[in-house]
């Protein structure tokens, strides 16, 4: 298990290495340049060929592109354009923010997905069955940024002044602020400290940093003013987890050893939840997976929609801006973060079907 | 084909089915799978239920434990087990039912064990689910039992898998688990079809000797008439839904009365006997949909033909004693006086010779 996972890691690598180039060829291609949008359409010449030497954009692409390696494989993903900070510390800020969200999407995603799967499967062809999957596609085929445009019309206008309202975006409302945890454990952790990137890192998770200290008023908050950006993240990974739920679950219901299952005397509570969901898993795992990339796509737009300064909307702004290593140093880490899923998954199929040995 | 001496046939029935019928609702009409079944067996006694694949035979033994799905549907009939009806019964007492005093193994046997769980954890769980045992206590138990089955090294064969097993061990395991609360009915659907040969004789040996030693009346489901010749007591035959023909294993074999049940045992290769082609019986299956009117076999039956019975294709014979102990379904022992065409002298004689 420990070497597969570790030649899992190493097998990723290369993939990593091509991201890299990908996406820094990628980011050149864009129509546009730093220079204008850093320093406007009207910038002059010379401006801009000073600005581009300030930044190293007026070396040949491919020296470019080794300086780049040579620094992110020190750890360095460089400065951004437009705002003069080191990428990593941008990080560090904005990831807080879509984990949050992506773990909450993707929570609520599996909870709701999987047993509507499993009520749909048992009670096939019945009339929740076909509500179910009716909802699962009109789910399914909705845009997130329509979703979440739509979403906010609903509860943040139309139910305004109703006990139902919840604000259009933002992490907390206007006044409430999370005291990082350090700050209210009184400990003394300046600025410069080494460890302040990560207890900045870790208070940034609102809802973890708000249960360990405590103040349930912010966890509230945050919890709902993440109803409808996750809601919305949530929607298209939910309705595809309920279709394979769904399907996986009646090709196992009709299987020889559901049969055994109930001949045994197993009331059906227990045939389909202990003898059947477990088979049933393996490929809902999979999706699980592969929705982890579809959460990052959609969290591009669905922070850009509700006004959550994460990772998404900092890409979105980056692609705007034309600032190069923003945009590269963030697609790599979003990278490493599907690659990293996707390898939980695949160790987690050993755990849940023992014919599968993971070599 | 060494016919196994019966046992004494007195005792009371266990379970008796009757008018069984199951239709499977498809898009393409109703099949009547199971479509009027009668038969009884005896405590402690192996009964076999024997005929052609599509026939009915499985359908009728999910019956019994009430395990149809959709589009599948018990629409009729009485299962009677130790005085109650099963079919009228509730779901919850069904349940408690299976596995404790009527248990099943299927012909699948490496598909019918889950493969997510241990072998140990499976047979484990029957206890579980009926005795609330301990865990280990319950364990211990399940060694036991795959020991009796002869699985060697159960204690370590205990925590594998099922894709770890041949095919026999299987059938092994899922024996263990059928009997491990000793029901006083085994199911056996074609327990052996799915096995080797030598396998196969070692599978019957198993299920012969714990119906011996504990009393477990079986049906014991099969296309095969040799096995049956081997392990039944009686023999109810099969065909397109019902039951053709019904009595003890060594009548079968010597005075088969349907001309079914004829062909099937005419068709049996005998060993050392050249022939150039075995026997058959000519066209298959009626479709289960669309039965013909009248005797369900009459379009392949050779006696129809040869008597010249028209009645045979216009209404159905019942299945009624020809002689005593011996039921069977057919125009050629049923008086069918008032209807058409009169008796032919050697069915008049035969008639008259069965009778007391």
């Amino acid at each position: 298990m420990k070497q597969f996972a570790i030649r899992r890691i190493l097998y990723t690598i290369p993939v990593l290495l091509g991201i890299l180039v990908v996406t820094f060829v990628i980011a050149r291609l864009i129509p546009g340049d730093p220079c204008t949008a850093a320093l406007g359409e009207r910038a002059t010449q010379s401006a801009c060929n000073a600005f581009n030497k300030r930044m190293g954009l007026d070396k040949p692409i491919y020296v470019q592109l080794g300086i780049y390696m040579a620094d992110v494989l020190r750890g360095d993903f460089g400065n951004s354009i437009r705002f003069h900070r080191p990428v990593s510390t941008l990080l560090l800020e904005k990831l807080p923010v879509t984990i949050e969200l992506g773990v909450i999407a993707l929570l609520l995603a599996t909870i709701i997905g999987i047993p509507a799967g499993i009520l749909s499967a048992v009670r096939r062809n019945s009339t929740t069955d076909v509500v179910t999957m009716v909802a699962a596609n009109v789910g399914v085929s909705m845009p997130v940024y329509w979703l979440g445009l739509m979403l906010q019309y609903l509860f943040a206008i139309l139910l305004k002044d109703t006990f139902l309202w919840l604000e259009p975006g933002k992490r907390l409302s206007a006044g409430l602020s999370s005291i990082p945890f350090y700050k209210a454990w009184g400990l003394g952790i300046s600025t410069t400290s080494a460890l302040y990137p990560a207890v900045e890192f870790i208070s940034n998770f609102f809802l973890f940093n708000s249960v360990i200290t405590f103040d349930f008023v912010v966890l509230g908050d945050a919890l709902k003013h993440l109803i409808l950006p996750s809601l919305a993240l949530s929607t298209i990974p939910m309705a595809i987890i309920a279709r394979i739920t769904r399907s996986s679950m009646l090709e196992v219901l009709s299987q020889d050893y559901i049969r055994t299952a109930r001949a045994k005397g197993l009331v059906e509570r227990m045939v389909v939840l202990k003898h059947a969901l477990r088979n049933a898993l393996l490929p809902v795992v999979t999706i699980l997976g592969l929705q982890a990339g579809t959460l990052f796509a959609g969290a591009v737009l669905t922070e850009s929609i509700f006004s959550l300064a994460g990772v998404g909307r900092s890409l979105f702004d980056a692609i705007t801006g034309r600032d190069f290593p923003v945009i590269q140093g963030f697609t790599v880490v979003i990278a490493i973060g599907y690659v990293a899923v996707n390898l939980v998954v695949d160790i987690s199929y050993a755990y849940i079907d023992p014919r599968i040995k993971l070599e | 084909m060494a016919i196994r001496k019966r046992k004494p046939n007195g005792s009371a029935p266990i379970l008796e089915v009757r008018n069984l019928t199951t239709y499977f609702y498809t898009e393409d009409g109703v099949v009547k799978a199971v479509d009027g079944v009668d038969f009884f067996v005896r405590h402690g006694e192996v009964l076999g239920l024997v005929g052609e694949s599509g026939c009915g035979k499985s359908i009728t033994s999910l019956s019994i434990l009430r395990l149809i799905d959709r589009p599948g549907e018990i629409v009729a009939g009485e299962v009677v087990f130790e005085g109650d009806d099963l079919l009228k019964k509730p779901m919850a007492d069904m349940v408690d039912i299976r596995g404790d005093r009527i248990s099943m193994i299927f012909q699948q046997p490496k598909s019918s064990l889950n493969p997510v769980f241990t072998i140990g954890d499976q047979i484990v769980e029957v206890f579980e689910i009926h005795e609330q045992a301990d865990k280990e206590a319950a364990w211990e138990k399940a060694v036991g039992l795959l020991r009796l089955v002869g699985i060697a090294d159960p204690e370590s064969k205990a925590h594998t898998y099922p894709h770890q097993l041949s095919g026999g061990q299987a059938q092994r395991v899922m024996i263990a688990m059928a009997m491990a609360l000793q029901p006083e009915l085994l199911i056996a659907d074609e327990p052996t079809t799915a096995l080797d040969v030598t396998i196969q004789a070692q599978i019957l040996d198993l299920i012969r000797e714990l119906n011996e030693a504990t009393g477990t009346a079986v049906i014991l489901i099969t296309h095969d008439l040799g096995l049956i010749a081997e392990m039944a007591d009686r023999v109810a035959v099969m065909y397109a839904g019902r039951i053709v023909e019904e009595v003890e294993v060594e009548t079968l074999f010597k005075q088969a009365l349907h001309p079914y049940t004829q062909g099937l045992i005419d068709s049996i290769p005998v060993l050392g006997a050249v022939k150039e082609r075995l026997n058959t019986i000519p066209g298959g299956v009626p479709n289960l949909i669309d039965l013909p009117p009248g005797c369900r076999f009459a379009p392949r039956c050779r006696a129809r033909e040869e008597y010249g019975l028209s009645i045979c294709t216009e209404v159905e014979p019942s299945l009624a004693e020809a002689k005593p102990g011996h039921k069977v379904r057919c125009w050629l022992y049923e008086d069918h006086s008032g209807h058409d065409a009169p008796l032919k002298p050697r069915e008049a004689k035969a008639r008259k010779k069965d009778r007391p």
